[in-house]
C-alpha cells in the first residue's frame, strides 16, 4: 500500500502545471479569477489548444486521439485543470458523447465525429431529461418514427445546457411504444441547423442563461446518425453515465474555492480584525479541508480499484463521489458568498459592479459569490441527484 | 500510488480475521469481559502465536517487523470484533515508548512484549490535562542515585495487568511544556506505586496509579531525560492511527448489523428494508465509512513521517473525519435498531460504546480542529 504519487507522476503534473500556466490566454485567466462565467468562445479556444496538445480526451484509447495516460495522470491533469483554474475539456463532448461514439458507433461515425468531439468544432449539448423524465429519465417522450432514410423526431427536451452554443446534439428517443420503457429507446445524433428545432432559454437562480429547453417539431433526422442498435439506447445512456465517474467529486475545483475564499478572507476586516483570523471561519474552513482530503483519498481508491478490475463496469462506491462531491462544491461556494457579506447583495452580471469594475485583487471580487452559490445547489440535483445516489448505494452496495 | 494489501498483508488479515470468527462471539465476549483482569489471557497467547505482539517492532530489537499498516489491519479486525483485550495500550501505545525511545532494557523488553510473557502501559494522563498531550504535573526530584516520583496518573489502560508502567514526570519546565518531560519505567510492584483498576464506558479496563514516593535508580529513564515529549508524541502518533483503524472496523460492523437488522425486521407487513428513509440513512452511514477508511489509510501512511508538522497535521486531520464518521454511524445505529439499540445487551449498544470512547480517546473534533488550527497559524 502506498499512497504518493511516484516520481514520474509528479513530474507530470509539473508538465500539466507549466502548459496551463503558459497557455491559459489571460482573459480566460481573469474570469476565473471574478467568480464570471466562461465564454463560449473561451471554452472554444481553451480547448483547441489543449487539443493540439493532444491532451483534450484525456481518457480516449490512443487510436482515437488520447494521449495514453493513466488513470493517476487523468486524475492529476483533471485536478490540475480545476485548480489553475481553467476550464475543462466540454464534458458533454469529451466525458459523454465521445466514448459513446469509439465504442458503439459505426467505423464511419468514428472517423467522422470523434476528431470533431475533441476538437469542439462540434459542441455536443445533451438531449436527455424531459418535463416528464427527470430522474425517471427512461419515460422519456420524445419521439422518432421512420420514414425512409430518416426518423422523423416530436417531442421536447429540458434542461439542455449549451444548447445555444451547441451545434449538434446526443438525444434520447423514444423508437418503441409497447414493452418495457427501457426497452424502446435510441441514441442519435441530431445537428442543431435541422428545420423544425427550437432553442428557448431557462434562466437559472443565478440570472444567466446556461440551459435551455429544446422542441422538436417533425424535425427529420438520417438513421444513419443513430449510434449502435435501435431500441438498444438506454444500454449506451447507462454505459455514459457511469463512464469516468471518478472525477465527479471535483475536488479540484473545491479546492480552488477554498482557497479563494481564504485569499478573499484577508481582505475583508470584522469588528475584531481580519475575517482570515476569525476562530469561527478558521473551523469552516478546516472541516472542508478535512472533507476534501477524505474525499480525494475515496476517489483515488475507487480508480485504483477500477484500473485492477478494468471491466470498464461502473463501479457504485462513485455515487459517493458524486454525493459528498456536490456537498463539497455547495459548502464552499457558501463560503464564498459568506466571505462576500452586503456586498453580495448588489445583482451582478457579465463581470461589473453597478458602481464600478470588478478587479481580481480586491474585495470587490467577491460579487459573483452569490450567483454561483445559487446556480452551486444545482450540483445536487443534475447528473443524477442526491437521493438517487443514496438510492444506488441502498441497492447496489448494501442490499436493501 | 497502490491501494492493495501485500500478499503478507492479506495472510496478516485472513489470519485475524480467522481468529475473530472462532473465538470472538458475543457470549464469549463477555466471557472474558469477566474474567479477573476484565480480559482473557488465553487470546493474549493466541495474539502472540500468530505474532501480533510483535508487529511494529523491527527484527534486530526482536521484533517480528511490519509497519503501521500491519497495525491497522490487525486493529481493523480488532474493530470487528469488538476485541476487549488491550492491545492497543500495551502493544501500540506503551510499545510505542519502546519503539521510539532509545534505552538499555529496550530489546529485552520487545523480546518479553512479543512473546506475551510482559505487558506495558503508558501511565501518561492526569486529571487536569484535558486532550493536552504536554500536560504533565508529576514530579520528580532528583537523588544522589536516582529519582523519585510523586503525582497520579489515570485512564492507563491495562494499568493493573502491566508488568511495566511507562510513567511521564516533569523534570524541566512548567506544567504544559513540551521541553523538561522525562520518562520513567517503573515496575508496578514497586513500593509506592498503587493501582486502582476500574471500568471505562466501553468495558474496558482502566486504571489510576498513583505514584507516593517512588524511588528509581538511574536506570529507570527511557530515552534521554527532558526530552520525553518526542517519544511520546510519536507513541501517541502511533496510536492514533491504530485507533483510527479500529474505528474503521467498527463502523464496517454497526453498519453491516443494522443492514441485516433492516432487512429481517418486519413491520407494517414487510421488512423494514422498503422504507427509503432508512434505505437513505443506511447509505449515509455507508459513506461515513469509506470517508474514515481513506483517512484511515491516510493515518496509518504519515503515522512514520518524520517531519513533526506534516505528521502532526495528517493525523489531526484523519482525527477529525473518524470522529465525525463514528459519531454519525454510532448514533444511527443505535436509532435503526429502534429500542433493542439502547439495551445494555445488544452487540451495537456495545459497538456505540466502543465509538464514542474512541472520538474521545487521543482527542476529539474540536481538539484536533484546534490543532491544525494552531499549526496553520504558526507556518
Amino acid at each position: 500500500m502506498d499512497l504518493s504519487y511516484t516520481p514520474a507522476e509528479l513530474s507530470f503534473r509539473e508538465e500539466v502545471r507549466a502548459f496551463i500556466r503558459q497557455n491559459l490566454p489571460d482573459e480566460i485567466r481573469a474570469k476565473a479569477g471574478l467568480s464570471a462565467y466562461y465564454e463560449a468562445a473561451d471554452l472554444r479556444a481553451w480547448q483547441r489548444i489543449l487539443n493540439d496538445k493532444g491532451w483534450a480526451a484525456s481518457h480516449w484509447p490512443v487510436e482515437y486521439g488520447g494521449p495514453g495516460w493513466s488513470a493517476v495522470q487523468r486524475y492529476i491533469f483533471m485536478e490540475e485543470i480545476l485548480q489553475a483554474p481553467a476550464p475543462e475539456p466540454l464534458s458533454f463532448n469529451i466525458n459523454m458523447v465521445g466514448p459513446v461514439v469509439y465504442t458503439f458507433g459505426s467505423q464511419e461515425q468514428k472517423a467522422h465525429f470523434l476528431p470533431k468531439i475533441r476538437s469542439l468544432d462540434y459542441w455536443f449539448c445533451q438531449g436527455f431529461s424531459e418535463p416528464g423524465a427527470g430522474s425517471d429519465l427512461a419515460s422519456l417522450r420524445t419521439s422518432a418514427i421512420r420514414d425512409g432514410d430518416d426518423y422523423v423526431i416530436n417531442g421536447q427536451k429540458i434542461w439542455t445546457s449549451t444548447a445555444h452554443d451547441a451545434n449538434w446534439m446526443f438525444c434520447l428517443v423514444r423508437t418503441n411504444t409497447t414493452g418495457k420503457k427501457q426497452e424502446g429507446i435510441s441514441f442519435v445524433l441530431i445537428d442543431m441547423a435541422t428545420p423544425g428545432i427550437t432553442v428557448r432559454p431557462i434562466i437559472t437562480i443565478d440570472g444567466e442563461h446556461h440551459t435551455n429547453e429544446v422542441f422538436f417539431d417533425n424535425v427529420r433526422v438520417p438513421i444513419a446518425n443513430r449510434v449502435g442498435e435501435e431500441n438498444k439506447g438506454w444500454d449506451y445512456a447507462k454505459f455514459l453515465l457511469g463512464n469516468e465517474r471518478t472525477g465527479i467529486a471535483r475536488v479540484g475545483l473545491s479546492k480552488g474555492r477554498l482557497t479563494r475564499a481564504k485569499r478573499l478572507a484577508e481582505l475583508s476586516q470584522t469588528q475584531e480584525g481580519k475575517l482570515s483570523d476569525d476562530p469561527f471561519f478558521r473551523r469552516r474552513c478546516i472541516e472542508i479541508e478535512v472533507e476534501l482530503k477524505a474525499l480525494e483519498i475515496t476517489a483515488l481508491r475507487i480508480i485504483d480499484r477500477q484500473r485492477k478490475r478494468n471491466d470498464g463496469q461502473p463501479d457504485p462506491a462513485s455515487s459517493i463521489l458524486k454525493l459528498r462531491g456536490a456537498e463539497t462544491q455547495q459548502a464552499t461556494s457558501e463560503l464564498v458568498a459568506e466571505v462576500a457579506g452586503p456586498l453580495g447583495l448588489a445583482y451582478t452580471h457579465g463581470g461589473k459592479a453597478p458602481w464600478r469594475d470588478f478587479a481580481a485583487d480586491d474585495l470587490t471580487a467577491v460579487l459573483g459569490a452569490v450567483p454561483n452559490y445559487f446556480l452551486a445547489r444545482a450540483a445536487s440535483i443534475y447528473g443524477g441527484a442526491s437521493e438517487i445516489q443514496k438510492n444506488i448505494i441502498s441497492k447496489a452496495i448494501l442490499g436493501l | 500510488m497502490d491501494f492493495d494489501l501485500s500478499s503478507e498483508q492479506s495472510m496478516l488479515k485472513d489470519s485475524v480475521h480467522r481468529l475473530m470468527t472462532q473465538r470472538y462471539t458475543q457470549e464469549a465476549r463477555q466471557r472474558f469481559m469477566a474474567e479477573p483482569e476484565g480480559w482473557s489471557r488465553d487470546n493474549w497467547r493466541q495474539f502472540a502465536e500468530l505474532g501480533l505482539l510483535g508487529l511494529g517492532f523491527d527484527e534486530d530489537l526482536g521484533g517480528f517487523g511490519g509497519t503501521m499498516v500491519d497495525t491497522m489491519i490487525v486493529l481493523e479486525s480488532f474493530g470487528r470484533g469488538l476485541v476487549i483485550e488491550p492491545y492497543l495500550g500495551s502493544v501500540v501505545l506503551g510499545g510505542g515508548i519502546l519503539r521510539h525511545a532509545e534505552f538499555g532494557a529496550r530489546a529485552d523488553m520487545i523480546a518479553a512484549g512479543a512473546d506475551g510473557s510482559r505487558l506495558f502501559a503508558l501511565a501518561h494522563e492526569e486529571e487536569g490535562a484535558r486532550y493536552v498531550l504536554s500536560h504533565v504535573s508529576t514530579k520528580v526530584r532528583r537523588t544522589a542515585g536516582g529519582f523519585v516520583l510523586e503525582g497520579r496518573k489515570i485512564n492507563v489502560i491495562a494499568g493493573d495487568s502491566a508488568d511495566t508502567l511507562f510513567v511521564t514526570a516533569r523534570t524541566g519546565g512548567g506544567i504544559r511544556d513540551q521541553g523538561g518531560i522525562s520518562i520513567f519505567a517503573v515496575s508496578k510492584d514497586q513500593a509506592g506505586v498503587t493501582v486502582e483498576p476500574y471500568r471505562a464506558i466501553d468495558g474496558s479496563r482502566y486504571a489510576a496509579v498513583t505514584l507516593a514516593g517512588v524511588t528509581l535508580p538511574e536506570s529507570a529513564l527511557v530515552g534521554t531525560i527532558d526530552e520525553g515529549f518526542a517519544v511520546l508524541d510519536r507513541a501517541v502518533s502511533d496510536a492514533l492511527a491504530a485507533v483510527c483503524g479500529e474505528a474503521v472496523g467498527l463502523m464496517e460492523v454497526m453498519l453491516h448489523t443494522v443492514v441485516e437488522y433492516l432487512k429481517t425486521r418486519n413491520q407494517f407487513g414487510g421488512p423494514l428494508a422498503r422504507f427509503q428513509a432508512l434505505q437513505h440513512r443506511a447509505a449515509e452511514m455507508y459513506v461515513a465509512t469509506e470517508q474514515a477508511r481513506s483517512m484511515a489509510i491516510y493515518a496509518a501512511m504519515m503515522a512514520g513521517e518524520p517531519d513533526d508538522r506534516e505528521r502532526r497535521r495528517a493525523l489531526s486531520f484523519a482525527k477529525v473525519q473518524i470522529g465525525k464518521s463514528l459519531h454519525f454511524v454510532g448514533q444511527q445505529a443505535v436509532q435503526l435498531s429502534g429500542g433493542i439499540g439502547v439495551t445494555d445487551e445488544y452487540i451495537v449498544g456495545q459497538q456505540f460504546k466502543r465509538s464514542t470512547a474512541i472520538e474521545r480517546q487521543f482527542g476529539d473534533v474540536d481538539h484536533h480542529l484546534s490543532l491544525i488550527d494552531a499549526i496553520d497559524r504558526h507556518s
